[in-house]
């Protein structure tokens, strides 16, 4: 089934299409690969179902409603969450507060609960689950440590476990492997497994071929904000078009 | 706290109207600080503080409000005030909000000179009734328009609104005020509704802001528009800087060392704006997070090699 469609999506900048009557469908459970040339439209297409830009056509259908055009924080609540190609995290804050603070949504309080400190109980809680996924993103021996001192990779991984505490059904990835070093790649793309096996599907967007084939079931290729290509990671490396796209159509010997 | 109560007693006049002041002026940078957790410099905030105190008065005077009942609708009328125009002023960021804020401030400090019913116009609201009195069982009457009453009134309304304004920056809504202030972007895509977060922010500061207003009126029994000029909020820019707006005390501990400098240099009135501009240049290169921050690093300073000698550190 699938869980998100987006129908007919276009996105004009000015005259520039960044997007131009884009189909696409994810079911559930898969991890789809956005993957394209600089400028295809990827990021523009991961900033429209997140709800950053308004489509200037089409929709975005999650769960069988249209999303589209609802400001991010609606979006997020049902249940769709982006990570961010730079290391969007709270600077200032600590590992756990990072996570407890995007635990937001699932932590209502009041401006009278927190001046009576009734809420001291439901923040408990929030802590405790926000200590979970720090755990599950294998930060535990971190969680004291302000997130700007962190080295990069675990910044990413940092990412993951805010965009997580939204308690996502569809989790976003922009580029989540990029300046990693391979055993920091490795480990992300463990965690991102792990994450899946949770029962979130995955979308996401990365350069990185090797993490794109060896991650994803479903590929999805764009090019000028069209569709180019779709499939299974060994369809696509065998597409021509695909191959054209990203060697600028000359043959190229390895 | 205890030198605080016993102080007054022992004070002349002035030193006890500076101390009164100085209380006002805590509930005013505490809740301009509240504001800067999310992010802007609100340079309309001595306005609101007017509004408290315009609003205040008038109920006072024109309508008999009594001042127990006038002082929190000041503050309710600022809030209204502020929620007025934080409408348009959550959708600005950075420069943006520094400037807008500075002209709905502006447009609000206009009114009250425009409006001559109910505001006075240019000579605002003088001869603001006195806050009356309290009779207790057992006890003389006391006067509250008197030096020392007043001194506690403002001490204890003072301690409440900080104490009020502390609970909420060390809840997990301060925490999300904070966090729009960090990134909004992402706060909003974990979910948090940034305006609607910003509004409610700037609410509750105006509120606390209504209310030094309101204990400002009434202690000075005059008010004109002339008294929430730039300079009023020049005032509390010093304060907040000097102090650093990173931690809850910092604009308090601002505050003190401001008011100490500011008496310290009454013999040499000419040359405060020289002293004052030279800490603030100093302070913006030098310490940027202001001397609260340099406060903080010392027990730290302290603690890590402490920490690491009992192998707990990292």
């Amino acid at each position: 089934m699938a869980i998100l469609e987006v129908k007919g999506l276009s996105k004009y900048f000015g005259g520039l299409a960044a997007l131009s009557d884009l189909d696409l469908a994810i079911n559930e459970g898969e991890i789809r690969g956005i993957i394209g040339p600089n400028g295809a439209g990827k990021t523009t297409l991961f900033n429209v179902i997140s709800g950053v830009y308004r489509p200037t056509k089409g929709s975005v259908i999650f769960r069988g409603s249209d999303i589209s055009g609802l400001p991010p924080d609606k979006i997020a609540k049902m249940g769709v969450v982006r990570t961010f190609q730079r290391a969007a995290l709270f600077h200032d804050f600590t590992v756990l507060k990072n996570v407890t603070i995007a635990r937001h949504l699932h932590a209502k309080e009041g401006v009278f609960g927190a001046i009576l400190g009734t809420a001291r109980q439901m923040e408990k809680e929030s802590e405790e689950k926000a200590l979970e996924l720090v755990e599950f993103m294998e930060l535990g021996d971190l969680k004291d440590e302000l997130a700007m001192n962190l080295p990069h990779g675990h910044q990413r991984a940092l990412g993951v476990a805010i965009a997580l505490a939204a308690e996502p059904k569809l989790l976003m990835l922009d580029e989540p492997v990029t300046g990693m070093n391979p055993t920091e790649k490795q480990h992300m793309l463990q965690l991102i497994k792990k994450v899946r096996d949770q029962g979130i599907t995955i979308l996401l967007v990365e350069h990185d071929m090797r993490t794109v084939m060896g991650l994803c079931t479903h590929i999805t290729v764009l090019n000028f904000g069209k569709k180019l290509a779709e499939g299974l990671p060994e369809e696509i490396q065998a597409n021509k078009a695909v191959i054209e796209a990203y060697l600028g159509g000359e043959e190229i010997a390895a | 706290m205890i030198a605080l109560c016993i102080v007054p007693f022992f004070l002349r006049a002035y030193p006890i109207e500076l101390l009164i002041m100085f209380f006002i002026n805590a509930i005013t940078v505490v809740s301009f600080r509240l504001i800067v957790t999310t992010g802007g410099y609100n340079l309309g905030h001595w306005v609101l503080v007017g509004c408290g105190a315009y609003a205040s008065a008038i109920l006072g005077k024109s309508f008999g409000v009594p001042f127990a009942v006038a002082m929190p609708l000041g503050g309710v009328m600022a809030a209204l005030v502020g929620l007025l125009i934080s409408y348009p002023l959550v959708r600005m960021k950075g420069f943006g909000f520094f400037i807008g804020s500075y002209a709905a401030g502006e447009a609000i400090r206009l009114c009250l000179i425009q409006f001559h019913y109910p505001f006075g116009g240019i000579n605002g609201v003088s001869m603001i009734p006195s806050p009356g009195t309290i009779s207790l069982p057992g006890l003389p009457t006391i006067n509250l328009s008197n030096d020392i009453p007043y001194y506690f009134l403002s001490l204890a309304v003072m301690l409440i609104c900080v104490f009020l304004m502390y609970q909420i920056d060390r809840s997990h809504l301060g925490d999300t005020f904070k966090s729009i202030h960090t990134d909004d972007l992402l706060a909003q895509c974990v979910g948090v509704n940034v305006n609607r977060y910003r509004i409610l922010n700037f609410v509750i500061a105006s509120f606390f802001a209504g209310i030094a207003g309101a204990l400002l009126a009434y202690r000075v029994g005059a008010i004109e528009p002339r008294n929430f000029e730039i300079l009023g909020l020049v005032y509390v820019l010093i304060w907040a800087v000097i102090g650093g707006t990173n931690t809850f005390a910092g604009p308090l501990i601002g505050l003190t060392i401001f008011t100490v400098i500011f008496e310290a240099t009454r013999p040499f009135e000419a040359w405060r704006p020289m002293v004052f501009g030279s800490i603030m240049v100093f302070i913006l290169v030098y310490l940027p997070g202001g001397i609260a921050d340099v406060i903080m690093k010392i027990p730290s300073a302290f603690k890590r090699p402490y920490r690491r000698l009992r192998g707990e550190g990292t």
